[in-house]
């Protein structure tokens, strides 16, 4: 980290898309060169991106993204759910275009060096943004048991979660009601019993971070949720992007997710 | 060398560059050195605590975005207990927004901040749309404008910036009734309201209903704004609305504006200040003007014309 880089942490920069593919029915990945970015990032963090396609077409605000892949040895990644008008443009992009990011940005998760394992529960896209915290986990010798829920097998994107970290994956779906919320409970509290993880971690559902919270909550084991909110500057400005969040005092207060968060502690977040 | 120096009343600023209230916050200084500003404009203050408006709080158009936020915020003693601190430590003059439901409420919150140190001038924020019912606003009429800002003269010393709304069928009568009041400078504009809907659920796209339209869409409105006022006033005013470039910079500034505020554009690329600052320093050099101030008005009916080819060297005004 050079010392521009320490005292202005966030950048604003035009980089190179470096690959740009489809990933399943209706995901898409892209990864850019921006090593120095993508070394300064957290699992957790984000990214906000100007949704423009090659030919410069993209809706007017910028869309927060949330880090695919990242770290030292890595280009820097992202996966999403290709929804509306800004994934579609990015989604557009190919190799050689040019993508302007801004970021690392927002609070990421945190790892305890003294856990022994991590429990993470993600559905759909979800799993994109817990997905670098595997790698982090392993770093630290942290085994990472994950519960992945996806519509159908063709909508799993295992490979594309776990990568080289070697956590253990438990795919449940839709499909034939292994992903219903009795059946995921059952499974939780099964491996809470025979494996009780140091800490869980959830994104992209809003049934399952309850369940998530309710279980946690009753066997007293601690536990983080990525939160999404459409988002204006991104840097804590605007205050658009707010969340209801309970304080430490009880009060429920308005904090913002991009600044505040998009990691927040998983009892203290509300349903949204 | 261009001088970019600009006077704002009382104020000397050392650019013409400055953000937009509610659009800006100490966040900024993650990405470049706010000192390069010529101003901080924080978000407004209000005397009490707001939790602000119902979610969605923001919805973009094909250029630009309506925003009913309202003002949340911690209440005027946090800021000044909490905020100021971290505000000081800046060295750009700071001005401070300030928002408040009736005459009195300013009158007393404006006494306050002139007691607070740190403090370069205060922006009476007349003109926020998404505080009352129907989007009403001190600054929609002249008396009420004129009411507001006379109370904020009488207890306070520092300069006093009037923002004015586009919400008026007469923003030149708005104008010379709060300079009549004491102000020492308008800013033109706050934003204009206007409305969207998510025609799947038949409801307004934002949870306040209406909202505040601000962005490029928005600069032929604020810029036209500036010069009626600019016409109609002698103290100075702040252009704002739909700056993105050092372009629309110049534009405003030759239709009267003495220093600008950029907002919206922003959210889009959090640099455009810096941006803007160094194309109207270049602007200058380029056509051979020694002050950046010497662009405010150029364009105003009058005015002596800059030359449509500059020659190297020569005078800038033919």
């Amino acid at each position: 980290m050079d010392l521009a880089a320490a005292a202005f942490p966030v950048v604003e920069r035009s980089v190179t898309v470096t690959e740009s593919a489809p990933v399943g029915r209706r995901y898409h990945r892209l990864r850019l060169d921006a090593p120095d970015l993508s070394a300064l990032s957290r699992p957790g963090q984000f990214f906000h991106l100007l949704c423009r396609d090659g030919g410069g077409q993209g809706p007017y605000l910028r869309r927060p993204m949330s880090i695919w892949r990242c770290g030292q040895d890595q280009p820097l990644g992202f996966l999403f759910h290709v929804k509306g008008r800004g994934t579609a443009a990015l989604a557009a992009l190919r190799a050689g275009d040019r993508l302007s990011v801004l970021g690392p940005l927002g609070v990421g998760f945190t790892l305890d060096p003294c856990w022994r394992r991590i429990l993470i529960l993600a559905r759909g896209v979800g799993l994109a943004t817990l997905a670098p915290l595997t790698d982090a986990a392993a770093a630290l010798g942290i085994a990472v048991e994950a519960v992945l829920s996806a519509r159908a097998p063709a909508d799993l994107m295992a490979a594309e979660f776990a990568g080289m970290s070697g956590a253990a994956v438990t795919p449940v779906f839709d499909a034939d009601g292994s992903s219903a919320a009795a059946a995921v409970e059952a499974l939780l509290r099964d491996r809470f019993a025979r494996a009780r993880p140091d800490a869980v971690f959830t994104c992209g559902s809003n049934r399952l971070f309850l369940l998530l919270q309710r279980l946690a909550g009753e066997a007293g084991i601690p536990g983080q949720v990525a939160l999404e909110q459409q988002m204006g500057c991104g840097l804590g400005m605007c205050f658009c992007c707010v969340r209801q969040i309970r304080a430490a005092d009880g009060a429920v207060v308005n904090l913002r997710v991009c600044t505040e968060g998009p990691v927040f502690d998983l009892a203290a977040a509300l349903a949204w | 060398m261009v001088d970019l120096r600009v006077r704002i009343g009382a104020l000397t600023l050392a650019n013409p560059v400055m953000p937009a209230s509610g659009t800006f916050g100490p966040e900024l200084a993650q990405v470049f050195d706010l000192d390069a500003l010529g101003a901080l404009v924080t978000k407004s203050v209000t005397p009490e605590p707001r939790a602000g408006n119902a979610l969605p709080r923001l919805c973009e158009t094909e250029a630009g975005v309506l925003n009913s936020i309202g003002i949340p915020g911690k209440g005027l003693d946090h800021f000044v207990q909490v905020s100021m601190p971290e505000w000081r430590r800046f060295r750009a003059p700071l001005i401070v927004s300030l928002s408040a439901a009736t005459v009195a409420e300013f009158a007393a919150a404006a006494a306050r901040l002139a007691a607070t140190p740190g403090i370069a001038a205060i922006e009476a924020n007349i003109s926020c749309p998404n505080l009352e019912e129907d989007g009403r606003a001190f600054a929609m009429h002249p008396g009420t404008a004129a009411a507001a800002i006379a109370a904020m003269r009488a207890v306070c010393a520092l300069p006093l910036l009037a923002k004015l709304s586009p919400n008026t069928g007469d923003i030149a009568a708005v104008a010379r009734a709060v300079e009549a009041a004491g102000a020492d400078a308008v800013v033109v504009a706050n934003t204009i309201l206007g409305l969207a809907i998510d025609i799947e659920r038949a409801v307004p796209k934002l949870g306040a209903g209406m909202g505040g339209f601000s962005g490029p869409a928005f600069k032929p409105i604020a810029l036209r704004l500036v010069w009626q006022c600019a016409q109609a006033l002698r103290i100075p005013v702040i252009g704002v609305g739909g700056i993105a470039s050092a372009e629309d910079a110049v534009e405003f500034m030759m239709a009267g504006a003495a220093a600008v505020q950029v907002g919206t554009a922003s959210f889009v690329s959090p640099t455009t200040m810096i941006a803007v600052l160094d194309g109207l320093r270049a602007f200058c050099l380029r056509r051979g003007l020694p002050r950046v101030a010497d662009l405010t008005g150029l364009a105003l009916p009058g005015r002596p014309r800059l030359a449509a080819e500059q020659a190297p060297g020569r005078s800038a005004l033919a």
